[in-house]
């Protein structure tokens, strides 16, 4: 799945790509120590508070109303997909200020023979290296607790990622352009939190009022919850999960498209 | 693949300051043909030699005109600079050369390429050192160059070798494996033009490549590229230092305004536009009008300028012009007789100081 998002045109020669790629590695070694710790106490701490806490809460007498499915078993897909969006939030936005405003590495990559599509290309390779991290160490600690019912849920990584770069893709398109990084915060506040809690990942959609359901269907995020909880759960319906992987797909598409303009607007001027 | 990929390697140990330089390559047949057609210009078509030709060259943003149509052919080997005070266009049209500005008008060829269609191919051959050094700090000195050499498509074993070679070069050896950031300036620049030179350029552009480093950084500097003159690398770059442009230019160009306001090597320019020797000459008070006219210099002065803090007597005899100075009945502080310089020439060519 995650292969396919990647054959976006134009995509350049693909050694290019893997070259700017090679930067980002080369940068992450630098804190790939803390960066590992984090992902997997992450979702120790998401699964311990909202699957076994929270969980035995509603599961009590089924008063949380999801018929005879555990809360964790609800819940820990549900997570995973919007721990790849915030992920893709934190990927997607300083490090692209950074690199063209602060440290400038952008610049430095244009003056090569690298084009705009391989700098684009290179930087999200790099983000789908880290969602997939994180994605493997979140089912890794999830199948530990006990919250995947199959084992279609290996198919879940991929989705987790292919949510995170539904982010990501046109959140760069945006980060690019900015010129301080004060919007990012609002971002985080007003974009990042609310889908976190209001995209299907705690609870189902159905229960908000009918404005905000048709609202939650929009976003890619609750695209992803369902696509994940499908295969985690083992009842994914083929028709509904191609669904919901083609509009993931559209939101990857879009973004690469709207962050090549973006890229050779603020890069090539 | 991208240009070239292999990069010569030397073939002597040689004097441990030389660096590989891209030989002479045959001209490419592949790409480029139709840039010559459409770039239409007779004489540089038949001449390899000439690296980089402008004509007419635009820049614009929005109502703004950065670079208002100029005419420039620098030739193989060549150091060429552009010369000018901020905002002059200088930047602007070097970014244009480097493939990462678009023209709004005019025509430019590099290597015979058109930078629309071949900017990968022309990129290449290009060694750019930005205004900015745009280094990575957080990785070390060595990294920098391995990472970067990896975006010409060369392999990890020739850039290994390049990277210890350049290092050698620019005298960072020892630094090879500490992090950029607590590097001096002068140090920084000298790793950012370690970097421009990891794919072998036939043409290094700089831009501004002294700013804001200090004297003694600045000579270390200079030797470098005069080095990298010698073994026959093609330099363009831009400055607002006049002694920078008289060490190290062949060839310059006076920008101003976006348009090119007089060429030539900078002796022929101070010949032309300026006079032999100049007398410097300051005063106890800064209403010079009437001092100037209280001088009687006849015909050794050709022409006087009045700064904010001193008179200019351009003459051909200094050295008369300073007797008489020193015996005229209003006191000056202090006399100064030198050389003719490029601020002269600046100065004659805009009214303006360079240094602003």
């Amino acid at each position: 799945m995650t292969t396919t998002t990647l054959k976006v045109p134009p995509l350049g020669d693909f050694s290019r790509s893997m070259a700017a790629l090679e930067y980002w590695l080369r940068a992450y070694r630098r804190t790939w120590r803390s960066s590992a710790v984090t992902a997997f106490v992450m979702p120790l701490v998401f699964l311990g508070a909202f699957g076994a806490g929270l969980g035995s809460l509603v599961d009590t007498d089924r008063a949380g109303g999801l018929g005879d499915v555990s809360y964790l078993a609800f819940v820990a897909p549900g997570i995973l997909a919007g721990a790849a969006m915030q992920s893709a939030f934190s990927e997607s936005t300083w490090p692209i200020l950074s690199s063209r405003k602060w440290n400038g590495h952008y610049h430095a990559q244009a003056a090569s023979p690298l084009t705009m599509p391989d700098i684009v290309t290179g930087h999200l390779l790099f983000i789908v290296f880290r969602l997939t991290l994180g994605a493997v160490a979140f089912v890794l600690i999830g199948a530990l607790f006990g919250a995947f019912g199959s084992a279609w849920v290996v198919l879940a990584v991929p989705a987790a990622v292919l949510t995170g770069l539904a982010h990501a893709a046109p959140l760069i398109a945006f980060a690019v352009t900015r010129e301080s990084d004060t919007d990012f915060s609002m971002l985080v506040r007003f974009v990042m939190t609310p889908l976190f809690l209001f995209a299907g990942t705690f609870f189902p959609v159905s229960q908000l009022p009918a404005a905000v359901e048709f609202l939650a269907w929009l976003t890619p995020l609750w695209h992803g919850t369902q696509l994940c909880r499908g295969l985690s759960m083992g009842d994914a319906g083929l028709l509904g999960s191609v669904g919901h992987l083609v509009y993931l797909l559209v939101w990857v598409v879009g973004g690469y498209a709207l962050a090549l303009r973006s890229y050779r607007k603020m890069l090539l001027s | 693949m991208i240009g070239r990929a292999s990069v010569p390697r030397s073939t002597t140990e040689g004097e441990p300051d030389d660096v590989t330089v891209r030989k002479r390559v045959p001209h490419r047949t592949d790409g480029g043909e139709a840039a010559r057609a459409r770039a239409h210009q007779p004489e540089t078509d038949s001449d390899p030699d000439v690296l980089i030709s402008a004509r007419g060259l635009t820049k614009e943003f929005g109502d703004f005109v950065a670079v208002d149509g100029i005419d420039i052919d620098v030739r193989r080997g060549e150091a060429f600079g552009f010369l000018g005070p901020n905002g002059a266009g200088k930047s602007s049209t070097m970014r244009m050369i480097g493939c990462v500005s678009p023209l709004t008008e005019g025509s430019l060829t590099l290597f015979g390429m058109d930078p629309e269609a071949d900017g990968p191919a022309i990129r290449g051959r290009l060694g750019v050192v930005p205004q900015k050094d745009l280094l990575d700090e957080e990785l070390t000195v060595r990294e920098n160059l391995l990472v970067y050499g990896r975006y010409f498509g060369l392999s990890r074993s020739v850039v290994a070798g390049r990277a210890d070679e350049l290092l050698r070069f620019a005298q960072l050896s020892d630094r090879a494996d500490s992090p950029v950031e607590p590097l001096s300036g002068g140090m920084k620049r000298r790793l950012t033009i370690a970097r421009a030179l990891i794919n072998a350029p036939e043409i290094l552009l700089l831009d501004e490549p002294t700013t804001g480093l200090d004297p003694q950084a600045r000579h270390v500097l200079w030797d470098r590229l005069y080095r990298l003159k010698q073994q026959g690398v093609t330099l363009v770059l831009t400055t607002h230092y006049m002694d920078e442009a008289e060490q190290l230019c062949d060839r310059l160009v006076v920008m101003d305004g976006g348009r090119i306001v007089a060429e030539g090597s900078p002796r022929e320019l101070i010949e032309r536009y300026s006079s032999r020797e100049v007398v410097e000459v300051r005063y106890p008070d800064f209403d010079l009008e009437p001092h100037r006219d209280q001088l009687d210099l006849g015909d050794l002065a050709e022409r006087v300028e009045v700064l904010p803090d001193r008179l200019l007597i351009y003459t051909h005899d200094g050295d008369a012009v300073s007797r008489i100075v020193d015996q005229s009945p209003d006191r000056p502080v202090s006399v100064l007789v030198r050389r003719s310089s490029l601020e002269d020439v600046f100065l004659q060519l805009t009214g303006r100081s360079l240094a602003g």
